[in-house]
């Protein structure tokens, strides 16, 4: 037993309003640089959708992720390492930036420097990249937004597998829900497999998945062999970059920007303990339906006291452990099974999960048709078809996002019974197999949702990273940054240096200073 | 004319290379985020898997050709039982396929770097400067092979050998000595191929010292400790 811990976060989807303010917030932290324009280390979906980039959960068309050789061996989709460094010159299986959207300004300076026209100027659209003239604008970062463009579109979201897809085109059937994303932090990573420099690493303290931009090298194999395409080429430095899971706020025990910053408080963090021994075997399970159990069994009861003492020897701090007791994500994905990995079926072992939506109950069953289960209505009504949960979250298998959408059905109908009946009604709670204690803590924690509830987050020990470790060193130091210290590497005076592109951006507003009376 | 032949074949490959090893080194040590390969795939991928993968196999054939070429010494290949004229024939041909396949790539990748809005404006100019470089070099090395083909014997091939050799073992007065009796084309071609280690390390070249060729040997998963 090799025993690690990993931050890991869940998503409760049942409460997300898709308001968008982790991406902003998160963009304009990260990402509001040039080449970087159209990344998005956090962006929200609406769902049936095919997405951000284009149709990025369709594993047919880009090879993301992992697959199961016949030898019962997994190895990246997107092929062996031989077949990864023959394919250097130009990668077959890269998204173009066409497939996520050009990026794009406005030329707002049009706006007040304009002649006198009989027609109002506009501001007009202006490629990022090209600098040219956009005429029309074909694509964005959230073009399907609440249900937009046509359902023919839509319906191409691989997550209607199995699912008789017609009928939810048809304007009384239709559904919705959000599905924020970001880097997964992944156990079995295909993105740190791929790299042909060995740049990208996973972290042994805390499990966050990290670009190394100064060993990264702009293979962009990253790009192709992660499944959520949640790696981005910055087309302007010539390196990949991904969501950095907030890593400076994260070592000092606060929640990442998307998380702090979450309105609808959908957002938890918290340390699990995995053993890293059971990983490939995890991630080679024949049976994709089996790989939603075959990860939970990797993680560790944080209360056994062998697990304790394998993870004293490990050395991980007391803090950690402690914090391992009382994470979040403890609590609702492994505990009370209402949260899962996005997309088993990739072999990643993700460590971002999602609560699953609970939805209206459709109309024809509220006419006296509702199939009620005791007092708990049937999962098999609601508008989300489960079959697309199911092949959002568990490859498919419904049984255990059902029994996540009843426990959480039955959360409501205790809790209704207890504080507008006063009755304690612990026959709910055994048709779904739930305690008093534990549905009580669920209520505190999805419905209360309070901030300390929801980030349980040691912070890093670096008195414990080595003898090495001396502060004295960090003085003078750059602090954060992308690569190379200080350097940008785009400076007018840098020999090795490459190219500045903010003067070919599109002309912006001039801010006049105040007149003085 | 002496002068310049060793100002150019007898020092200039010196200057070069000195300037190619050191400002590399410079480079990776001081500015190690500027060390990449600069892809500009996800920017354009018209023809991208045609016109890359024809010029980098077509030039690390040329390469390899010239690496083996030149600095083989002739007694290795006579005791193979290969005349001079015979390798001159075999370095003909099978520069002549790896230099099409070279040149249509780069043709492609010529034409895309220029013409395409998106490529052009996020080059830099040395990416023009050193795309249009190899283009020119690509194309007088072309040149050569009708010239070779005058006179099939061998003589000319020896006496750039003689240069390389005696470059590579710091021996510039015999080089210059080779070097004075061969056609300005292939000076020209010489010319420009020190030129092109001479910017070697102020360019996106520097990706060549970085070929993942470890990559094989390592295991999938990468954990970093603090």
């Amino acid at each position: 037993m090799k025993v690690r811990a990993q931050i890991a976060m869940v998503l409760n989807l049942d409460k997300c309003i898709g308001c968008h303010t982790c991406s902003v917030t998160c963009k304009n932290v990260w990402t509001s640089r040039d080449g970087m324009e159209y990344a998005w280390f956090n962006n929200v979906e609406t769902k049936p959708g095919v997405g951000y980039p284009k149709e990025w959960e369709n594993q047919a068309k880009w090879n993301g992720g992992w697959k199961r050789r016949k030898d019962g061996r997994i190895e990246p989709k997107q092929g062996s390492k031989w077949r990864i460094l023959a394919n250097i010159f130009a990668n077959p299986d890269l998204p173009a930036i066409d497939d996520y959207y050009e990026p794009w300004d406005y030329d707002y300076a049009h706006l007040q420097n304009a002649p006198e026209s009989k027609a109002t100027p506009t501001a007009r659209p202006r490629s990022a990249i090209s600098g040219q003239r956009m005429e029309k604008i074909h694509w964005g970062p959230n073009w399907e937004e609440i249900l937009g463009t046509e359902f023919a579109k839509r319906s191409k979201d691989y997550n209607f597998d199995n699912v008789q897809k017609e009928i939810y085109g048809e304007f009384e059937n239709t559904f919705m829900m959000y599905l924020p994303r970001l880097c997964e932090h992944c156990l079995n990573p295909a993105c740190v497999a791929s790299c042909p420099s060995g740049a990208i690493y996973k972290r042994e303290e805390d499990g966050i998945v990290l670009i190394d931009q100064d060993k990264c090298r702009g293979w962009r194999m990253c790009v192709s062999g992660c499944p959520y395409k949640k790696i981005y080429y910055n087309w302007n430095t010539g390196k990949s970059e991904k969501c950095i899971f907030c890593y400076p706020r994260i070592e000092s025990g606060l929640p990442t920007v998307c998380s702090e910053t979450c309105v609808g408080r959908i957002r938890y963090l918290g340390v699990l303990l995995y053993d890293a021994d059971r990983i490939e075997k995890a991630a080679s399970v024949a049976d994709e339906k089996s790989l939603y159990q075959a990860q939970l069994d990797i993680f560790l009861d944080p209360f056994d006291a062998t697990v304790q003492a394998a993870a004293r020897q490990a050395g991980i701090p007391e803090p950690w452990l402690r914090a391992a007791q009382e994470s979040p994500v403890y609590k609702m994905a492994i505990d009370w099974k209402i949260a899962f990995p996005l997309h088993p079926e990739y072999r990643t072992l993700p460590m971002v999960w999602y609560v699953p939506a609970l939805s209206p109950i459709q109309a024809r069953a509220e006419a006296g048709q509702i199939g009620m289960n005791g007092i708990i209505p049937d999962v098999g009504s609601l508008r989300i078809p489960l079959q697309y949960l199911a092949n959002l979250l568990t490859a498919g298998d419904e049984q255990p996002v059902k029994r996540a959408l009843e426990r959480m059905l039955a959360m409501r109908a205790y809790m209704r019974a207890k504080t507008v009946d006063g009755e304690i009604r612990e026959d709910v709670l055994k048709t779904v197999n739930l305690r008093i204690d534990q549905v009580e803590s669920m209520y505190r924690y999805l419905a209360i949702a309070n901030f300390e509830d929801r980030f349980v987050i040691p912070t890093s020990h670096r008195e414990y990273a080595s003898a090495t470790y001396d502060a004295f060193g960090e003085r003078g130091g750059c602090g954060f940054s992308f690569g190379n210290g200080c350097s940008p590497g785009t400076d007018q005076t840098n020999l090795f240096g490459g190219k500045k592109v903010t003067a070919r951006r599109a002309t912006p507003i001039k801010v006049e200073p105040p007149h003085k009376a | 004319m002496n002068y310049l032949n060793t100002l150019l074949f007898g020092v200039y490959p010196y200057l070069a290379g000195a300037v190619f090893l050191l400002g590399s080194l410079a480079r990776f040590d001081r500015d190690p985020f500027t060390w990449k390969a600069h892809s500009s795939q996800i920017l354009s991928n018209h023809n991208m898997r045609l016109a890359s993968n024809l010029f980098h196999v077509g030039i690390l054939l040329l390469f390899m050709g010239h690496f083996v070429g030149l600095l083989t010494p002739p007694e290795i290949f006579h005791a193979l039982g290969v005349s001079a004229g015979d390798k001159q024939l075999l370095a003909i041909v099978a520069g002549s396929i790896a230099g099409i396949m070279c040149f249509v790539g780069l043709t492609l990748l010529v034409r895309r770097r220029l013409t395409d809005p998106r490529v052009r404006a996020t080059s830099s100019r040395m990416d023009i400067f050193i795309l249009l470089l190899l283009y020119a070099q690509l194309i007088l090395g072309l040149l050569t092979i009708p010239v070779s083909l005058m006179h099939l014997d061998g003589h000319n091939m020896l006496n750039l050998m003689g240069w390389a050799r005696n470059i590579v073992t710091f021996d510039p007065i015999e080089a210059v000595a080779f070097v004075s009796q061969v056609g300005w084309l292939f000076k020209l071609h010489l010319f420009l191929g020190l030129t092109v280690f001479l910017v070697f390390p102020f360019s996106r070249l520097v990706h060549i010292w970085s070929a993942p060729v470890t990559y094989p040997a390592r295991p999938y998963q990468v954990v970093r400790q603090r």
